[in-house]
């Protein structure tokens, strides 16, 4: 940006948008002041075509909040999204709950009317700060190149190996997503070892769903990189860009389908109480979508990190199919949309799932009745691959209704094998499981997550999930990281969810959430990457989802009150190791209950898994997304907690 | 001398803006931008201000004719426009009533929202007429100088 790099701040190019004419010319003035070379428009749509038009025109972008033609934080977040400019919001307003939700949709300052000079002066710190962390743009292709050939072999290897341990793979696919996915986050991955920053690509919704059009054209056996490029017709993508976004959805949908099976006779088993689950979505329809995205991983991973989830503990998925009945009423009707998109809820899943690791075991345990995710759309795999990365993310988000934490999210074994003590084993998520009781609570949980009242349309329309975005954010990041071994994690929603891009500002996590690393998210990760990051205990306090901790610390199942003995059993596993959701069983567990009782339940999001069988590319996209928002985030810096996961998350 | 009186007379005319309340620094802060690429820089603000939000109440005034049926939503959406645009010429006393009209508008309080935003009205129009008066005087206080330079 630096036109004037040498004397910059001098120089700096700022977008200002603003439909008060009166504010407009009184803010150009004073930016002209402060030397700055300004653009003002009073249509948020004409300054995203010129945003747009040429994402290098523009150093830093300053918008009011309240605009005609579009909500001032959609606008964030996509600018955010898209070209991932420093943003700063104006208002007239100064409320907490304003200022967060500008935080949380990706704002790097939040300024009250009228402005004052002094302040303007400064505002050119943001775009250094995210020129910081913002790791060699320039590096792209050579990178991408090396990251694609890797993680494709990686990719493959991991998607076949679901089942846990492959930690090597996970870490190789880990890098790739993060190099793919162009961390923004560059700090946070130590596991990554490429570190090398290319030129974060953004999946966004849009972008995605581009992409999966054009798949579906050519035919999944048919669709090479190059053509789906050509197809998608959009700029700035390379070819290596494509591929390596292929394989994680190649991996996705392979888990999907697995997942599938396994929801499909835990389904069975699950019976009833997964309908009402599913039902509670109230959106259905949502559940389906959403759970799908969730299931990768990426959801449930983030709900693991109870503390974004709202505290319910419920695995983020779990919780998103309650949020979505319940709390999806909140977003609810955004959520539903996202099924196209990634039904929002997804979003919060994901965030809040960490527990997509424990959806791999959830699988396994499906007899468990695991999977309250059924409940969820029935498609919802239980077993969502919570991503174990976090072990405490574990989603406590117990999606199925009481069900204890064995969301899934942790360790999917993990949780099934608590649930059966008097839930089905359901799936952490709370989906399924006892449905009943997870339904109110997942209302909690995912919702809270979702609540988070990012929601809004975090991520451009595409997560819709406000609800759970805010816990789901932490969530989010989990997600992406989580490489959602066992269902399709894919949760493609990229966590948007919550995140909303922001929105994550719901993040209750009560800082911490995010602490999944957004490496998680990724959704695309087969937990594998996980069960590094997993081993973050510190989700669990990130998970500060304190009612989950009432409901069962099981975040993943938010197992009723009364089970929490069992509970306490999966929070622990769930905790500990969401990292693959394998391993995460009885890690996961173990630490979840932990967590639970200390913190915050971690989100079981378990179940998550299984929500991605619909939303297949949501899912996809929205670990994407996560990780996205977990970038977001992660420049926020908030609370995310992401600590120790490895990777990266720490905001 | 006149001219000497004249600007007496601005000087004091603004001081007894802030005193009253009428204005705060933002209005400080718009005179300090006001240079000579500008020179009626304040002017213009408000001259913009007042022809701008006219429209802004108005349609506040027609969404609070709904009287029971407000919609708090559209109120509170159009007010804080209408907050920002006020803060930004430095009107303290119509900016709060502003607030004091978004206070009700939260709270669903029909009654106090009509009644605020009577008082804004009233307090916009007041410092209008003050504001026409100032500038009037400034301009001739300007030109009586400018008209002394030219000596």
């Amino acid at each position: 940006m630096d036109d004037s790099g040498d004397r910059f701040p001098i120089g700096m190019r700022v977008l200002a948008v603003d439909d008060d004419p009166t504010c407009l010319l009184v803010l150009e003035t004073l930016l002209r002041r402060c030397q700055y070379h300004v653009t003002t428009t009073s249509q948020a749509r004409t300054a995203l075509t010129m945003l747009r038009e040429n994402k290098d025109k523009f150093d830093l972008v300053i918008s009011d909040v309240h605009m005609p033609d579009m909500d001032g934080f959609k606008l964030l977040e996509l600018v955010g999204l898209e070209m991932d400019l420093p943003v700063i919001m104006l208002s007239a307003y100064g409320d907490t709950k304003l200022v967060m939700k500008g935080i949380s949709h990706g704002a790097c300052d939040y300024l009250l009317k009228p402005v004052r000079l002094e302040e303007l002066k400064n505002i050119w710190q943001h775009v250094i700060r995210k020129k910081k962390s913002d790791p060699k743009e320039k590096n792209k292709t050579s990178k991408l190149d090396k990251t694609t050939s890797e993680s494709g072999s990686g990719l493959r290897s991991a998607g076949a190996e679901n089942s846990d341990e492959n930690g090597k793979l996970t870490k190789k696919r880990k890098d790739q997503d993060e190099d793919e996915d162009e961390d923004k986050e560059n700090g946070n991955d130590n596991e990554d070892p490429s570190a090398q920053k290319k030129p974060r690509v953004v999946w966004s919704v849009e972008l995605h769903r581009k992409f999966v059009a054009a798949v579906n054209q050519l035919g999944i056996e048919k669709a090479v990189p190059k053509k789906i490029l050509d197809m998608m017709n959009v700029e700035n993508i390379t070819r290596e860009n494509v591929a390596s976004h292929l394989q994680k959805y190649r991996l996705y949908l392979k888990r999907i389908s697995c997942v599938a099976n396994q929801q499909a006779s835990m389904v069975a088993a699950l019976g009833s109480a997964d309908q009402s689950y599913l039902r509670m979505g109230g959106s259905g329809h949502f559940h389906n979508n959403a759970f799908r995205s969730f299931s990768p991983n990426g959801i449930i991973s983030n709900l693991n990190t109870p503390t974004g989830l709202n505290g319910h503990g419920f695995s983020p998925s779990g919780l998103l199919q309650l949020g979505q009945s319940q709390s999806f009423n909140n977003s609810s009707n955004d959520q539903l949309k996202f099924q196209p998109t990634i039904t929002p809820v997804n979003q919060n899943i994901l965030q809040g799932m960490p527990m997509s690791i424990g959806f791999d075991h959830l699988q396994n345990n499906s007899s468990k009745g695991v999977f309250p995710v059924q409940n969820l759309n029935t498609d919802v795999k239980p077993t969502f691959p919570i991503p174990n990365r976090f072990p405490d993310q574990i989603p406590k988000v117990t999606t199925s209704s009481s069900h204890p934490p064995s969301l899934g999210i942790s360790n999917n074994g993990l949780m099934l094998e608590t649930h059966t003590e008097g839930k089905h084993g359901g799936i952490g998520i709370g989906y399924g499981s006892s449905s009943s009781s997870v339904s109110s609570r997942h209302s909690d949980f995912s919702f809270s997550m979702l609540d988070q009242g990012r929601h809004s349309d975090n991520w451009s329309s595409v997560v819709p999930l406000s609800g759970i975005q805010t816990n789901s954010f932490p969530s989010s990041d989990c997600f992406r990281q989580t490489a959602i071994p066992p269902s399709d994690n894919m949760a493609s929603l990229p966590l948007q969810a919550g995140y909303p891009g922001g929105s994550l500002a719901d993040v209750h996590s009560q800082g911490s959430v995010f602490t999944n690393s957004p490496e998680y998210i990724n959704g695309n990760l087969p937990f594998q990457g996980w069960e590094d990051r997993n081993q973050d205990a510190t989700y669990h306090s990130n998970i500060t989802y304190g009612s989950i901790n009432s409901l069962a610390p099981v975040n993943g199942a938010v197992v009723p009150r009364g089970q929490t003995t069992s509970n306490s059993t999966l929070h622990r596993n769930l905790d500990t190791k969401f990292c693959d959701p394998r391993q995460m069983k009885h890690a996961g567990f173990a630490d979840l209950t932990e967590c639970s009782s200390s913190r915050q339940p971690r989100v079981n999001i378990v179940s998550q898994q299984k929500f991605s069988n619909n939303l297949g590319s949501l899912e996809y996209l929205a670990s994407s997304m996560m990780e996205q928002e977990q970038d977001k985030m992660k420049l926020l810096g908030g609370d995310f907690i992401c600590d120790s996961y490895s990777g990266g998350v720490s905001l | 001398m006149e001219q000497n009186q004249s600007r007496i007379q601005l000087v004091a005319m603004k001081q007894s803006f802030f005193d009253q309340g009428l204005l705060d620094e933002q209005f400080i802060q718009l005179e300090e931008l006001q240079d000579d690429v500008n020179p009626n820089f304040v002017e213009e603000i408000v001259i913009l201000y007042y022809g701008d939000s006219l429209r802004l109440i108005s349609s506040i005034e027609q969404a609070l004719k709904e009287r029971n049926l407000l919609d708090f939503n559209k109120l509170d959406t159009l007010m804080h426009q209408f907050t920002g645009s006020s803060s930004s010429i430095g009107a303290k006393k119509v900016k709060a009533e502003c607030n004091l009209f978004r206070e009700y508008c939260r709270a669903g309080n029909i009654e106090g929202c009509m009644k605020s935003f009577q008082q804004c009205k009233k307090e916009y129009a007041s410092l209008r007429k003050k504001l026409e008066a100032y500038f009037q005087l400034a301009r001739q206080v300007g030109s009586s100088e400018a008209a002394c330079r030219s000596k």
